[in-house]
């Protein structure tokens, strides 16, 4: 049987055959791309001598020779490419982590407004969310720049809406508490505050399942709060002196500014991102069944553990893959900031571009830190969906 | 008795703060002491900001006249607009040919409309927008018919947000559908391209996609190849959107059943059968309104085109601006550019979910529209 088979098969044309078919047509394809991608590198070559480019990474350690106008390390204009795009590369981490912060608190208040029983409260968030959701991200960028700096006052008679707190076209102004070894600890206190908390909530869910007394976890984990870093603070006597920021010459000296490409950009990146958020809160909210309130209303739930034990942790589950998916896209669109000239990844990568004329480097760079962005929001993915799915079993 | 019980009942008549007007408001603005409060707050927010707004929009606004009048008044300066409008919407196009794009623009708002109703859904369609297509392609290039040649370093506004979209969703399209059906091979080599590609694109901002057809592009071609800057920037538009419109492809491929498969082969149908008379006339129907949805999204992004200096609507607004005779007039200008985008993408958005509805392909329609 089998060498009769054999011999059918071998009177087949290949094109026939599926298997030898396939890798017939495997062979072909990968033909097709070395061709084309050798192609293209002679041509590379061929144009960077022609223009002569270097070529290579040697650029990141040579001098820069261009400002930047914030950073959060030092740098000068003699620093070498590398650093300028670290700063880049900072700045961008600095506007993104702020910014998806933000953006889940908006979205998470306007995601419940819209469901709110409240006609007025859920047209209006409806309002901001369609308005936002439909108007690209750039032209709002270009709007509240516009706003930040030309709506605002000049420097001198910059705003003071609160004590420490001015607002101009040249930035905003905050006054913020001077230097203290306090703080150090007060920061240590929280972190030993987090850890006591997380003790607490441990022992107080074994002694639930044991006995079946429940303990406040939450009020006493946020008395904890609030309480050490407090009580480290009055120990260590109490330190009120504020840098205040006041007016020298043209500019204000002392406290802290932020610049209004990044106030901007960050407004922009919050209200679009949220907005999009608030959509996925809403449909995560109701993607919970009704059924499901009632039921745990029927077996005597109060409402603060209807939410926190049935709805929210169905909910969640609908959420948080494309809120992630969101915190990845106000990270992309962070580079829009080239725009209003905020010194971020792809701005800086852009100027170095323009000076080296290396343009297959500065972009292969833009582009790699941006994957590495998306590989990390891909493995919090797939680690949360494993998650969920122990949980379903 | 009957009439006296008839009596009765009208007397029971449910109380007036239930019924009409009453009893509207207090069901969803007084519901509650929270939601009492939380009206009466934002009543107060409103009354502070709506009559300001008011005023600056259309009270104390000028309509027309001169730069100096504008700087008089009080309000809104629409007289900018007025002066700019022409700009903003057709850019250098030349501009006693202006009637030229307009007539374009209105050609292709006609038959997206005309498109919208499902039951033009046939082969005529297909004419129409193939007629639509070069009769838009010849006015906007001219140089037949009568009509001066205009160079498409010209276009700008309007027109050109709305070709490059529409050239970007209608590229991305079957390369989308490419995509997704290489992710799915059997064939190692080819799915491992493809994979690599959809996640390599979908990781990145546009942006850098842009500064590769921009910066990279050129050096990648022999020497003395030229290829203008609004090709590249449509074909930059269409690899960018492709591996997106290919994940929507597979979730709609993912739709259809196991026994669609396997009735096509018992049916002896090859691969290539079974896709185009089973497997994509059902894929590709779940997925119009997602795909409606990605072209609202390729609007919002040709507005990057600004970046690489091609002038899109939103670079003309900035661009008319830069007038020094008008300066200062910025946020009338943008709040123009933004009512024409949302114009575009609420109609298209509203369309994408009414189609939905439609289509009862409620579950995957919203779990697409999520991740967009």
């Amino acid at each position: 049987m089998s060498f009769k088979s054999n011999r059918i098969n071998s009177n087949v044309p290949v094109w026939n055959d599926p298997k030898k078919r396939i890798i017939l047509i495997q062979i072909g394809f990968l033909l097709l791309v070395t061709g084309i991608s050798l192609w293209l590198f002679y041509n590379i070559q061929h144009n960077l001598n022609k223009q002569a480019i270097a070529s290579g990474f040697n650029f990141l350690s040579n001098t820069a020779s261009f400002e930047i106008g914030e950073s959060l390390i030092e740098y000068s204009s003699t620093d070498s490419y590398g650093r300028a795009l670290l700063v880049g590369l900072l700045n961008t981490l600095k506007v993104s982590l702020i910014g998806m912060l933000l953006a889940v608190i908006i979205g998470i208040f306007v995601g419940i407004f819209r469901l709110s029983t409240n006609w007025l409260l859920s047209k209006l968030a409806g309002i901001f969310v369609e308005t936002l959701r439909n108007v690209p991200m750039l032209l709002q960028l270009f709007f509240w720049y516009a706003v930040v700096s030309e709506l605002l006052p000049k420097l001198r008679n910059a705003l003071n809406p609160m004590p420490g707190v001015f607002l101009s076209n040249r930035g905003l102004f905050l006054a913020v508490p001077h230097f203290h070894p306090v703080y150090a600890y007060m920061l240590l206190s929280l972190l030993l505050a987090g850890c006591g908390a997380w003790g607490l909530s441990r022992w107080a869910r074994n002694r639930q399942e044991r006995t079946g007394r429940t303990f406040p976890v939450l009020s006493c984990s946020l008395t904890l709060f609030v309480a050490l870093p407090l009580l480290v603070w009055t120990a260590g006597g109490a330190p009120l002196e504020m840098d205040v920021p006041r007016l020298q010459g043209f500019n204000f000296i002392g406290g802290m500014v932020v610049s209004p490409e990044y106030t901007a950009l960050l407004l922009g990146l919050v209200l679009y991102t949220g907005a999009f958020i608030a959509e996925i809160v809403r449909a995560g909210i109701q993607s919970v069944n009704i059924g499901q309130v009632e039921a745990a209303r029927a077996i005597g739930l109060k409402s603060s553990l209807v939410l926190r034990l049935v709805v929210l942790p169905q909910a969640l589950r609908v959420i948080v893959p494309p809120l992630t998916s969101q915190m990845l896209n106000l990270t992309k669109n962070s580079s829009l900031a080239i725009a209003i000239g905020y010194p971020e990844l792809v701005a800086v990568a852009n100027t170095t571009i323009n000076q080296t004329g290396q343009a297959i480097e500065g972009v292969a760079l833009m582009m790699v830190v941006y994957l590495f962005f998306s590989l990390l929001t891909s493995l919090f993915m797939n680690w949360y969906n494993k998650k969920i799915a122990l949980i379903e079993s | 008795m009957m009439a006296a019980a008839s009596e009765e009942e009208k007397i029971m008549e449910r109380p007036i703060t239930q019924i009409g007007v009453l009893g509207w408001i207090r069901a969803n603005l007084f519901n509650s002491p929270l939601n009492s409060i939380i009206t009466v707050g934002l009543l107060y927010f409103l009354w502070k900001v709506i009559p300001p707004f008011v005023n600056w929009f259309l009270i104390n606004s000028v309509w027309s006249g001169a730069p100096a009048q504008c700087r008089a008044a009080d309000g809104a300066c629409w007289a900018f607009i007025r002066e700019k409008i022409r700009f903003i919407l057709f850019g250098f196009f030349p501009y006693e040919d202006q009637w030229r794009p307009l007539t374009s623009v209105l050609i292709l708002v006609s038959i997206l409309i005309y498109s919208r109703n499902r039951r033009h859904w046939n082969r005529r369609l297909i004419y129409f927008w193939a007629l639509s297509l070069a009769a838009i392609l010849i006015l906007m290039m001219g140089g037949i018919l009568g009509l001066k040649p205009v160079s498409y370093e010209r276009w700008g506004g309007l027109p050109l947000t709305l070709f490059i979209s529409i050239g970007g969703i209608v590229g991305a399209y079957p390369l989308g559908i490419l995509l997704a059906l290489g992710r799915r091979s059997k064939m190692i080599a080819i799915k491992t391209f493809c994979i690599f590609y959809i996640e390599l694109i979908r990781g990145v901002p546009l942006i850098s996609v842009l500064f590769m057809s921009s910066v990279m592009f050129p050096l990648l071609l022999p020497e003395g190849f030229v290829v203008n800057k609004l090709l590249r920037a449509q074909a930059a538009i269409i690899l960018f959107t492709a591996p997106y419109i290919a994940e929507v492809v597979r979730g709609g491929l993912q739709a259809i059943p196991r026994g669609q498969y396997e009735a096509a082969a018992s049916l002896s149908l090859n691969y290539y059968q079974t896709l185009r008379r089973v497997v994509l006339p059902q894929a590709l129907k779940i997925i119009i309104p997602p795909t409606v949805n990605h072209f609202v999204g390729v609007v919002r992004d040709s507005s990057l085109l600004l970046i690489i200096a091609l002038l899109d609507l939103l670079n003309t607004t900035k661009t008319a601006l830069t007038d020094t005779r008008w300066l200062g007039f910025s946020t009338e200008a943008y709040i123009f550019a933004a009512l024409i985008y949302f114009i575009i993408c609420y109609s298209m958005a509203h369309y994408s979910r009414r189609l939905e509805r439609e289509l009862d392909t409620r579950e995957q329609g919203s779990k697409r529209r999520l991740d967009g």
